[in-house]
């Protein structure tokens, strides 16, 4: 689904932030991305969105069989690609229904279907909420405008939800959240796994991962992927800090991939 | 340029002398001296310049070129849909329609007031309300500094006029259409709105410019508050791409009286509103919004004045504006606290939202605090669309126009939700959104 290639890219400033990324993501699979703060780990969820701030300096992201990088924002959102922001944006004025209401129509329209109607798009949301366990209320409400941090991050994952993506990435969904809030967006995430979508969580720690269980786990250190394995790499990093990945990049040990 | 705003106020005098020659006013005995009082306030200093700190950003040469000729006495037709396109669905109150400044009553639907208040056109309320008229016209917009209110007031023809009396029951709702019609007319509708005791009403003005050529529509309204009366009055305007619009408002608001007033700007090549909320009466409550929405090269300025005269008063004031293109804004705000006027409690607000980068803005607070127990605040500000809020709604599949559409009308959402007239506040939203021209986000919101 997703094949990142010798990705390099930072921002004007500092441009070398991600040197060198490769991954592959299929279908079906949910892959974590850990890593200490400062590691590229969100500078690899807004590459993937297409932030215009970001700048790409060498590499190649194949998305389902297109060049990911010479899409816009938009156009990726529409082929299927879902970010969940770290730090979702406050749009004052616009209620949650009438942005979703957009995106969705906005989508259905690019893709040839037809567009849903107020009625088609309530019933719709209403089934959303539920699988994500959010309040009705959340809906009129201005696109999180005085939301919690708890609630923003319901908020990204009831549009991730309405948004039915391919492809879904998760950048810090878990910071932040007490844990009655960790388990409903676990529990949301959970539900949304299919067999014909993937998702990438970004994360700092791995308690988000003893709620949703990834596939794979990849260690992002200095903007290189310096370790790779399966659910246990976590647990390990979690007993064992990230200072001892650190040492292991000091001494030359770790393979990149 | 002198030369021609001299020969401007000249023509403005000679149609007044012929007028008055061929006795053409027909109005009543008390209302000549009033008219002559006017002309010769507007004689001593005819159009303002940008000399007049009144006027110091808003060039009025070209309104003075253009030699604009009155209507003719009787009132010209009007295409047909033009008034179903502007019908707020569901709403079945009396309404005035004007056509270039004259009473139609055959595009009017009068119904009688449920509370036994009257509505009419000014010029038949001079025949049935003589009194009451004479009471309130021209006493409370005071045109001795605006030369506007004194060239309305001595060219006052018709208008709307709408008085509830003390204690009427129930909510009276009137609107009022100032259609536009026929280029090169200058139009100078009065209207004069008197709420009495208690009395409840909620007044629209719209102003609608049918034709895309220039015109000069010179409005004065004056809204008269009674003791504990509620008065919610909307001024949306409309006019045509080369429209001049002068809107002179003024509200007198008695004791523990509330006022809400909103106004939508869109049309217009030059429009200028100057508006004078007067807390009279102790306890009195005004609030005063406005969003203004403008692109090409439209010229808008809002002076905005409130005046704490008593104790007590409280006043909110919330203006928006969205500029693009090369169009221009202008807002003074001026609060004054007398010195009788403890406990006033004022705020002003005033942002913009710039979407080009060849619009300006000259935004002026001016507070004059005479009293010393006094709540007074101010705030601006100016800025561009969020990249941060662009990028977010991109990356949920909305396109850059939709995008930039969509932030937009969530900065002016927060004017037009003040509006409570539902249909009414559908209608606003409906032409915000034609205004940004987003289909999208058109179909969604509307």
């Amino acid at each position: 689904m997703l094949s990142i290639r010798s990705l390099s890219a930072g921002v004007e400033d500092k441009p070398d932030i991600l040197k060198r990324i490769s991954l592959e993501v299929k279908a079906g699979e949910v892959h974590a991305i850990m890593g200490p703060n400062g590691s590229g780990k969100s500078t690899l969820a807004q590459v993937l969105a297409g932030h215009p701030g970001y700048i790409v300096t060498s590499g190649e992201v194949t998305y389902l069989g297109q060049d990911l990088l010479a899409l816009p924002a938009e156009e990726r959102a529409r082929a299927g690609l879902f970010l969940a922001f770290q730090y979702p944006v406050e749009i004052p004025g616009v209620s949650n229904a009438y942005f979703l209401k957009a995106a969705v129509n906005e989508r259905r329209s690019r893709q040839g279907q037809e567009e849903l109607d107020a009625m088609e798009f309530l019933q719709l949301l209403d089934e959303k909420l539920r699988v994500v366990e959010i309040d009705r209320s959340f809906v009129n409400r201005p696109v999180n405008e005085g939301f919690s941090g708890g609630e923003k991050k319901r908020n990204e994952i009831l549009q991730m939800a309405v948004l039915e993506p391919k492809l879904a990435i998760l950048d810090e969904t878990d910071s932040g959240l007490d844990i009655d809030a960790l388990k409903t967006v676990a529990q949301g995430v959970n539900r949304l796994r299919r067999p014909d979508n993937a998702m990438i969580l970004v994360t700092h720690y791995q308690r988000l991962l003893q709620y949703v269980e990834p596939d794979h786990v990849h260690v992002l250190f200095d903007g290189r992927i310096v370790k790779s394995g399966g659910k246990e790499l976590a647990f390990e990093l979690e007993r064992k800090g990230y200072d001892w990945i650190r040492e292991e990049v000091a001494a030359g040990e770790p393979v990149g991939r | 340029m002198t030369a021609t705003v001299a020969t401007a106020k000249d023509r403005y005098l000679a149609e007044f002398e012929a007028v008055e020659r061929l006795g053409a006013f027909r109005s009543p005995s008390w209302l000549a001296p009033l008219r002559r009082r006017a002309i010769d306030r507007f004689a001593e200093s005819g159009f303002p310049t940008t000399r007049d700190e009144d006027w110091r950003y808003t060039n009025l040469t070209a309104l003075g070129a253009t030699p604009f000729r009155p209507a003719a006495p009787w009132p010209a037709g009007v295409p047909a849909g033009v008034l179903e396109r502007l019908a707020l669905p569901g709403v079945e109150w009396p309404r005035l329609v004007f056509v270039d400044g004259r009473y139609s009553p055959k595009l009017s639907t009068a119904r009688p007031l449920p509370g036994g208040g009257q509505v009419a056109s000014l010029a038949e309320a001079m025949i049935t309300e003589g009194d009451m008229i004479e009471r309130h016209l021209g006493r409370h917009a005071r045109w001795d500094g605006n030369v506007f209110a004194a060239l309305n007031t001595a060219f006052v023809q018709d208008g709307g006029f709408v008085c509830l009396p003390p204690e009427a029951r129930g909510e009276t709702s009137i609107e009022l259409v100032f259609l536009a019609t026929t280029p090169g007319v200058v139009a100078q509708p009065r209207t004069l709105i008197v709420a009495g005791l208690h009395s409840r009403l909620t007044v629209v003005e719209r102003y609608v410019g049918l034709t895309d050529e220039a015109y000069f529509t010179n409005a004065v309204t004056e809204i008269v508050a009674g003791p504990g009366a509620a008065v919610d009055h909307y001024m949306l305007q409309e006019q045509g791409a080369e429209a001049f619009h002068v809107a002179t408002v003024h509200a007198a608001l008695g004791r523990d009286s509330a006022f809400d007033t909103c106004g939508a700007t869109f049309g217009g090549r030059l429009a200028r509103t100057t508006l004078t909320l007067e807390l009279a009466g102790e306890g009195a409550r005004g609030a005063i919004n406005g969003l203004y929405v403008v692109g090409g090269r439209q010229h808008v300025d809002h002076h905005v004045t409130v005046d704490h005269a008593v104790p007590r008063c409280a006043s909110r004031q919330l203006f928006k504006g969205v500029l693009d293109g090369t169009a221009r804004a202008v807002f003074n705000g001026r609060i004054i606290v007398r010195p009788d006027a403890q406990k006033t409690d004022a705020t002003q607000t005033n942002k913009h939202l710039l979407l080009s980068d060849g619009v300006e803005v000259d935004s002026k607070p001016q507070l004059e605090i005479f009293a010393d127990d006094v709540k007074c605040t101010h705030g601006a500000a100016e800025g561009q669309l969020a990249p941060e809020a662009l990028f977010y709604l991109k990356s949920r599949g909305l396109g850059e126009e939709t995008a930039r559409a969509l932030l937009t009308y969530g900065f002016a959402h927060e004017v037009l939700e003040r509006v409570a007239v539902e249909p009414l506040q559908a209608y606003l939203d409906r032409l915000l959104m034609a205004r940004l021209g987003s289909d999208r986000t058109t179909k969604e919101i509307a």
